[in-house]
């Protein structure tokens, strides 16, 4: 492989990787918060236990989003030098500013929830919860603010300098105000309240069935139902809202995710197609009629155009080039996130239902349904994010810089495979601890969170006096 | 606003998170090296951990602020220098991954070979850490290949020169000082006379290490490159590092622990000041070398970074000092005291 296949292969590992995890953290953090401020007003103790079991498995949780945050930084100078050399200007601002305002506020007032319970008031450590909730919230919207200018650059926020040949910012408040990542923003950090609230719905759902501590799962379990709907039915709307602006800024990603060769009006929607996805030899294929259209502009009349004319279009503007993302990729991967997402909305609304009736835990769907929900969230997520950035190729920054004259021009193949087999060791490790830890702490109840581990066998290390 | 004195207060405000963070994370390091060697028993170990539990996150963010407020003021600086030290960072990338990660994870599991292979990540990211970043910073001081294109044209062995890895040993072994001397004001009974007996030792080995250092970066001529001559600060780094042995020596932690600290602070000061203002020597050619003229980001783009890093900087202090505040109790190896 040559390096810049390597270079993308490490970037797309590690970010869906670290993009795993970060989504409970940032939905989670909100339940806790939610938990504990109910147990402040009232004093009941099962608010109490709620907030430090689900409060055990944010922080297994948040751990990993922690350590492999940090490579996300440091891999836009390592991997991709020649990039933060024509927009660092703009895009260091965005990460400067998620470190001043989010990691800051975040990492130390997680340190005080974790150690300070008995040393700050009951006030105090309230709000060092919220507080995390807000910083690591925080982190994500400038993260998406930086995102959003690589899939649509506001033409307000930057001019091209001739003199150095890098893009510079002239106008920050653009750059901030991009509606493109604000939808981004919308439809992330709903999706980041869906996945908690599909984790707590799996988690409930094991003990409720087994009818260990009832009252406290089932208070879960109805919280999980609660927000997984309205959180999904959010994550849907800010989808559909974001196909709208696609279909402005984003044209060939549109085509490309439907597979849309020819230009249409009005635009059908494939339901599924089986073929080579060429449209030259499509064997069988369902089709909504008019639903395209709509998912593009909101009406059943506009038009969509295709591959093929949007290619046409991008050659006369850039130059010669091959301008198509890669077709099967984008085209599966909108399907997945798009069937799971409306499953998650379909499921969590039945699970709402459910619980109107006293005795849901003996239902039989009860044993598999929640838990089987719980793999939705993770894979419409990265099916997701492999979509918006698969679908923003060849570009790096959408219409001025080409991913292959973004890569560090100094690195070998081998520098490059060292990393990418260490990362993947290291990651894979890390995933196998972690989903030890939160299958233990999640089986062991609410109970067993309240002491220093849910181990019965004491520890020994050295030698005993 | 004038552009070059913006460019300058950012060759300033870097300095000073890079400070921050050798001060702060610098002992966290030292304390993560220690703990399966001061540590006997799993209290004690909890009790080492718990000495840095609440704010090792917290002082890990300095670098990453540091990161981060370099790309957004001199991306050129940023991209040579995180491309450039491909490989090394790497390996301090995984260094930070497996002490974060055993941070969290060393108690939740009671089995002791779990804890001990967590405890051991711990020290051996630290180590890997200290050491990585420490010659880093010997390797910018000395210069390194760059080309006219402001790219590095070495390799990981290009780093592993002499003086680059005496930068990185030193660094391991002040961090290693400044660690015992802040675990000797957090501890207590036992564990704390057993962490001023290691002080002692290590701090002849960091005062070793810092004068041959100090030696080679004067006989290599490496001081004298930039515009500011360091002048005495070097001169006060060693006097502080000296003097701290004899509060080492009788047990005035506070004492050792500030005269530590303020060494580390004037190394970075001396170093900071010999570079002024280049960022980033080239040893191809001085003319290709990175400064804070070339490698800076708009004047627009300072300004607005300046405005937010003024207002943000005072309120991230206070909170960050308050949490020291919260904590500024010694911890005991009492079972029930612990907070695992």
């Amino acid at each position: 492989m040559d390096p810049i296949t390597l270079s993308r292969l490490q970037f797309g590992l590690t970010t869906i990787y670290h993009w795993l995890f970060v989504p409970l953290t940032l939905g989670l953090g909100w339940f806790v918060a939610f938990m504990q401020t109910r147990y402040y007003q009232t004093h009941d103790e099962t608010w109490r236990k709620m907030s430090k079991f689900w409060g055990k498995l944010f922080l297994i949780n948040f751990a990993i989003g922690v350590v492999t945050g940090i490579v996300q930084e440091f891999q836009f100078g390592m991997n991709w030098s020649e990039y933060s050399r024509y927009v660092g200007d703009i895009f260091g601002a965005p990460l400067a500013i998620e470190a001043l305002l989010a990691f800051f506020l975040e990492s130390t007032f997680l340190g005080i929830w974790i150690f300070g319970e008995d040393k700050v008031s009951k006030k105090a450590h309230l709000a060092s919860i919220w507080l995390v909730a807000i910083g690591s919230n925080l982190s994500a919207i400038w993260i998406l603010l930086a995102n959003g200018f690589m899939q649509a650059p506001p033409a307000a926020s930057y001019v091209f300098n001739e003199a150095n040949g890098r893009l510079e910012m002239v106008n920050f408040f653009a750059l901030v105000g991009n509606p493109k990542a604000w939808i981004f923003v919308w439809h992330t950090l709903a999706d980041g309240f869906a996945m908690a609230a599909f984790l707590i719905l799996a988690v409930s759902a094991y003990h409720l069935v087994r009818k260990q501590n009832l009252g406290f799962f089932k208070r879960s379990f109805q919280i999980g139902a609660v927000m997984g709907l309205i959180a999904s039915t959010l994550v849907f709307l800010g989808g559909h809202t974001m196909g709208q602006y696609m279909r402005e800024v984003q044209p060939m990603k549109l085509a490309a995710l439907e597979a849309l060769w020819e230009t249409e009006q009005p635009a059908s929607f494939s339901l599924l197609t089986i073929g080579d996805l060429t449209g030259k030899q499509e064997i069988w294929s369902i089709r909504i009629p008019y639903a395209m259209s709509f998912l593009a502009c909101n009406n059943f009349s506009c038009e969509v155009k295709g591959v093929y004319e949007l290619q046409e279009q991008a050659v006369e503007q850039y130059g010669p080039g091959d301008y198509i993302p890669l077709m099967v990729v984008t085209y599966w991967t909108f399907r997945i996130m798009m069937a799971f997402g409306l499953i998650m909305m379909g499921a969590s609304a039945w699970f709402l239902y459910a619980t109107r009736r006293k005795d849901y835990e003996n239902s039989k769907w009860m044993k598999l349904v929640p838990f089987g929900a719980l793999f939705l969230p993770y894979m419409a997520n990265a099916s997701g994010w492999i979509l918006t950035e698969m679908g923003r190729q060849p570009w790096i920054v959408y219409g001025l810089l080409k991913v292959q004259d973004a890569v560090s021009p100094n690195l070998t193949v081998v520098d490059l495979w060292i990393s990418l087999i260490g990362y993947t060791i290291v990651y894979g490790s890390l995933a196998v601890a972690m989903v030890y830890l939160m299958k233990k702490y999640a089986i062991a109840g609410p109970d067993a969170a309240m002491h220093e581990s849910v181990d019965v066998a004491p520890v020994v290390i050295g030698s005993q006096d | 606003m004038s552009y070059e004195f913006l460019q300058i207060l950012w060759f300033i405000l870097i300095a000073v998170l890079w400070i921050g963070f050798f001060f702060l994370e610098g002992f966290d390091f030292g304390v993560g090296m220690l703990l399966p060697f001061l540590g006997k028993k799993d209290e004690e170990r909890r009790a080492i951990i718990n000495s840095i539990g609440s704010v090792w996150d917290g002082n890990e963010v300095w670098l990453l602020t540091a990161g981060g407020a370099t790309f957004a003021a001199f991306p050129e600086w940023y991209a040579t220098m995180f491309s450039g030290f491909y490989l090394a960072f790497f390996l301090l990338l995984v260094g930070l991954i497996l002490r974060g990660i055993s941070f969290e994870y060393r108690s939740k599991d009671a089995d002791p070979a779990w804890r001990n292979r967590f405890d051991w990540m711990i020290a051996i990211g630290s180590f890997l850490s200290a050491l990585l970043l420490g010659a880093a910073f010997a390797n910018l001081a000395r210069g390194i290949p760059i080309n006219a294109d402001k790219m590095f044209t070495g390799n990981l062995f290009t780093l592993l020169n002499p003086y680059g890895l005496l930068g990185g040993v030193t660094t391991v072994s002040i961090f290693l000082l400044h660690g015992a001397n802040f675990l000797g004001l957090k501890l207590e009974g036992e564990l704390r006379k057993r962490v001023n007996n290691f002080a002692k030792k290590l701090w002849v080995a960091a005062s070793v290490l810092y004068i041959a250092l100090g030696i080679f970066t004067y006989a290599a001529g490496f001081w004298a490159r930039g515009m500011v001559n360091p002048g005495i600060i070097p001169i006060a780094a060693v006097v502080v590092l000296l003097a701290a042995g004899y509060f080492v020596n009788r047990r005035m932690e506070g004492w050792a622990f500030i005269l530590v600290a303020l060494n580390i602070v004037l190394t970075q000061v001396t170093f900071f000041t010999m570079t002024f203002p280049n960022v980033m020597l080239s040893t191809t050619n001085p003319d290709w070398s990175l400064t804070i003229y070339n490698a800076s980001s708009s004047q627009y783009t300072l300004t607005v970074m300046s405005v937010i890093a003024l207002i943000f900087i005072p309120i991230i202090l206070v909170y960050q000092g308050w949490s020291y505040y919260i904590f500024r109790k010694r911890i005991g190896t009492a079972k029930k005291s612990l907070i695992y």
